[in-house]
């Protein structure tokens, strides 16, 4: 099982980034390299609009763990989640995700930096924040971009999915990297 | 609820540095998580701009669309009071298709054309029709194939193996989706048995 895991995963990559010039360049005569130009300069202000909530969430996160009130909060949890198999510096992560795609984002290198990407906790926080939307963001603009006011269950759901995305991620990296 | 999760982390953060004597470690985190976001930030710089430019690569080759193909009888099951040729049904799967490519920038533009396409086709224009509800599902719960930015951020943390979390990433996206669509069903039907109670 692992062995199939890593060959997928190392070869995905690649084979994405050989593919995709080579076909549209021979099958659709597409312009690759100045398409590829045009298309990354599209990446800078992407990343510009995210850095001043990356700024401002890490500085949250990081006071908040620097003071010692992220162990208090784990410490009370533990008892609680260790049994589930729910590591409980992965919570915040978890809380955060539906709210916040930044502010997850900003907690998942908050983890990175303490534990490393190759620890249990870090391809936990890696898999929680790939395999999840922000539900309230995409709730929020997509209704009101055509005047929705009644959303019926669709907040129950949205949120209920993010629940069982939290549970999925813990699953399967228990399941694959346990 | 942003607002108040972020004045609840820098607050409680001073209060406990304050009962604990840390308050010099809180402003070495204020500065240190500062400096932290804008590392992260000309870390993922590499990586964006280099997917960018790939993703546009395959939009103009067509790739959306031979995706979008694909995902087509998908689409027809999950969203069932859409007509066949309805232009909503073309933005739909356009948008499930950006949203696997990891297209963000496109998927979100080509969402909201679907939802203002899928507003001609309700009855109530405040109320959100059932297959309104579907697509804020399926949106919500994520759909990626390659998760690009977490790939970049775990190659800048000095990972072993930056692409490993590609399987679990699919493998929980694909739970979690399949769980969103099953539960809006549920609860469209549970709302339907009560509204003929009535």
């Amino acid at each position: 099982m692992m062995e199939i895991v890593q060959l997928i995963a190392a070869w995905s990559l690649p084979v994405i980034i050989a593919f995709i010039p080579t076909y549209a360049l021979l099958m659709r005569r597409v312009p690759v390299y100045e398409t590829f130009i045009d298309g990354a300069k599209s990446g800078l202000p992407t990343v510009i609009k995210i850095m001043p909530h990356l700024v401002g969430m890490l500085v949250a996160v990081s006071v908040f763990r620097e003071s010692g009130a992220l162990d208090l909060l784990i410490g009370s949890l533990n008892p609680l989640l260790e049994p589930l198999g729910v590591p409980s510096e992965f919570l915040p992560m978890a809380l955060l995700r539906s709210i916040s795609g930044s502010g997850s984002m900003a907690i998942m290198t908050d983890i990175f930096q303490a534990h490393g990407p190759d620890s249990f906790l870090g391809k936990l926080a890696s898999t929680m924040q790939g395999a999840s939307d922000t539900t309230l963001y995409v709730l929020t603009v997509y209704f009101g971009s055509v005047g929705i006011r009644n959303a019926r269950y669709a907040v129950k759901v949205g949120l209920l999915a993010d629940l069982a995305s939290v549970i999925a991620a813990l699953f399967v990296v228990h399941w694959i990297f346990g | 609820m942003i607002n108040v999760i972020w004045v609840f982390m820098l607050v409680s953060g001073v209060i406990v540095a304050a009962v604990t004597g840390r308050m010099e470690a809180v402003t070495n985190a204020v500065l240190s998580g500062a400096k932290q976001g804008t590392v992260v930030c000309f870390g993922l710089l590499s990586i964006v701009v280099f997917w960018s430019g790939l993703m546009k690569i395959a939009e103009h080759a067509g790739l959306v669309q031979s995706l979008a193909k694909l995902i087509y009888p998908v689409a027809r099951f999950l969203y069932p009071s859409v007509p066949k040729d309805h232009p909503a049904m073309g933005s739909i799967v356009a948008n499930m298709s950006a949203n696997m490519l990891g297209l963000g920038s496109a998927a979100t533009p080509l969402g909201l054309k679907a939802m203002k396409e899928l507003q001609d086709l309700n009855p109530d224009k405040e109320r959100a029709s059932d297959a309104m509800c579907t697509l804020l599902a399926i949106n919500t719960s994520g759909l990626t194939i390659i998760p690009a930015t977490v790939i970049g951020l775990r190659m800048q943390y000095g990972s072993a193996n930056p692409t490993e979390v590609v399987v679990t990433t699919v493998l929980a996206t694909f739970l979690a989706t399949t769980t969103a669509v099953f539960l809006d069903r549920y609860y469209r039907n549970r709302e339907r048995r009560r509204t003929n109670r009535r």
